[in-house]
């Protein structure tokens, strides 16, 4: 890996394990410092690596340099010394033996804690989402600005809001009690659900960071999976979709990064090592009496792993959608289970029902349209899919292009 | 926008459909639920199955709990959703898809739901 993508890498993968390690040494009031120290030592990377080479182990080169600077910042001080030393966990140990453990198992237990301590009720949703794309998964402003289709101005305040509030509650970062973790969790997994989305829906070119992201949403699910107060149906129902999801990923866009329609994919790319593992966390998943909406969509993801167009196939996924739907209404799964419809009932019922959507602003929708009036009014499709063109060239001009003119 | 009730009215609840009859009634309804929940305007819904239901009667001023069946009441309700439309006719629109009207004798029963409207 060059340089240039080097350390973009490493701020996508480290940043934020340093950020939770010394925010759970400095209490949840400086998680400006934690990030503020995190920060400066990927500005030292970029000062140094470019004049005397990358370490031979930049992960720990990074490690050594965030201890240092963390050291050096209680030293240097005074308030933070006077106010703040005094209160850390090693209390009694005079500063220079502050250890500051950036072993596996704390980076783990500490990102753990801090997920759960950014999901706190006491702060809304959204601002839970942002900070934790944040802090545990090292997103630029922009990126999440992005996300959220809203500006950097607002992102920065509404995370700004949500730091305040931390502060404020007093949140401790710390594994929350058996009566709220339920709660918690289902905030945890919905900003878990975002940031693999964000991978793997990202048009971004880079394919490495796109597997990034999905695979560090992959891995903090694992976190959840691994601990056995968080291995619930649900989350193991969250794990085996991104598992069948991912593992079509090789065989979804090609050498130019352009995407692959499903029926044209090569399905010996499909990696089933990770449809197995999907299966397995599927079935696990299966105990308990609770459906969630992972659930419904962990079994489409399960049934669109057998390639074959068969009718039980679509029949199945068409009612995993009508329930889907009855859950949690939005705007693609409305696309996907008419498609589904088309497949299990026919198109004609699938034409009428579409009509119905109200979806015009959306190029799917026509994308929709296109496919199910061909072969039934072939001139009509074409319409269908050049409207759907023409709302996709207007929405990239919009979002796209002052990024291309930078 | 307001929420309706939308009433399943069976004729006859004594009828007994064959398994295969049931499923495809089952599958219909799945789909007719799902198209209004794919248009956004699903709120909420179950079916009332019948066995095991109770009637609860007064005679003489005193309570009278019977199993059914319901063979003096000449309809019995099978179900019902919660949907939201701009209008009565919109709600309409949606019970007309019912598959509960293909049994002859059958209806649908539209109701606004009184609840947070700022009068009830």
């Amino acid at each position: 890996m060059h340089r240039q993508e080097l350390i973009p890498h490493l701020f996508r993968t480290e940043f934020r394990k340093i950020t939770a390690v010394l925010c759970k040494l400095f209490g949840i009031e400086h998680i400006e410092l934690a990030e503020d120290i995190a920060g400066e030592t990927f500005l030292s990377a970029l000062e140094n690596w470019p004049y005397k080479g990358i370490p031979e182990n930049p992960v720990a080169w990074l490690y050594a340099v965030a201890k240092n600077k963390a050291k050096n910042h209680i030293h240097r001080n005074k308030i933070f010394t006077e106010k703040v030393a005094k209160q850390l966990i090693l209390g009694s140990s005079t500063f220079e033996d502050v250890d500051i453990d950036l072993s596996e198992k704390n980076i783990t237990d500490s990102q753990l804690q801090m997920l759960f301590a950014l999901c706190h009720p006491s702060i809304p949703a959204e601002a839970q989402v942002g900070l934790s794309l944040r802090i545990l998964c090292g997103f630029g402003i922009d990126e999440i600005a992005n996300a959220f289709l809203t500006n950097k101005e607002t992102i920065n305040k509404r995370l700004f809001r949500a730091k305040e509030k931390l502060r404020t509650e007093k949140v401790k970062i710390e594994f929350p009690s058996k009566e709220d973790i339920d709660d918690r969790l289902e905030i945890v997994l919905t900003t878990l659900y975002l940031l693999f989305n964000e991978g793997y829906y990202s048009e971004s070119e880079d394919a490495i960071l796109r597997e990034d992201l999905c695979s560090e949403a992959l891995r903090l699910v694992c976190l959840l999976i691994e601990n056995k107060q968080t291995n619930q149906p649900d989350v193991n129902a969250l794990f085996a979709l991104m598992c069948f999801h991912a593992s079509r990923f090789r065989a979804r866009k090609n050498e130019k990064g352009e995407m692959i329609l499903y029926e044209d994919q090569d399905d010996t790319l499909w990696d089933q090592d990770l449809i197995t593992k999907g299966s397995y966390h599927l079935h696990e998943a299966s105990q308990g009496n609770k459906i969630s909406k992972y659930h419904l969509q962990a079994t489409i993801a399960y049934w669109n792993t057998r390639k074959q167009d068969t009718k039980e196939k679509w029949e199945n996924i068409l009612q995993l959608y009508n329930r889907l739907l009855q859950l949690e209404y939005s705007p693609i799964a409305a696309l996907n289970r008419t498609y589904a419809l088309s497949k299990a009932n026919g198109k004609q019922q699938a034409i009428i029902e579409a009509e119905k959507l109200n979806l015009t602003g959306n190029h799917f929708y026509f994308t929709l349209l296109g496919e199910l009036y061909t072969d039934i009014d072939d001139k009509k499709g074409k319409t269908k899919f050049s409207t759907s063109f023409v709302i996709r060239k207007n929405a990239n001009r919009q979002t796209n292009d002052p990024k291309k003119i930078r | 926008m307001d929420e309706y009730a939308l009433i399943m009215r069976h004729e006859d609840g004594k009828k007994i459909a064959s398994p295969e009859q049931m499923e495809r009634w089952m599958k219909q309804t799945m789909d007719w639920i799902g198209s209004i929940a794919a248009q956004n305007k699903f709120v909420s819904g179950t079916g009332l199955p019948f066995d095991g239901a109770r009637v609860v009667a007064t005679k003489n001023s005193k309570p009278v709990v019977t199993n059914g069946p319901f063979g003096e009441i000449k309809e019995t309700i099978g179900g019902f959703i919660v949907v939201k439309a701009d209008s009565i006719d919109e709600a309409v629109e949606f019970a007309k898809g019912c598959p509960v009207l293909q049994g002859e004798g059958n209806s649908m029963e539209v109701r606004r739901i009184a609840k947070n409207d700022g009068v009830h």
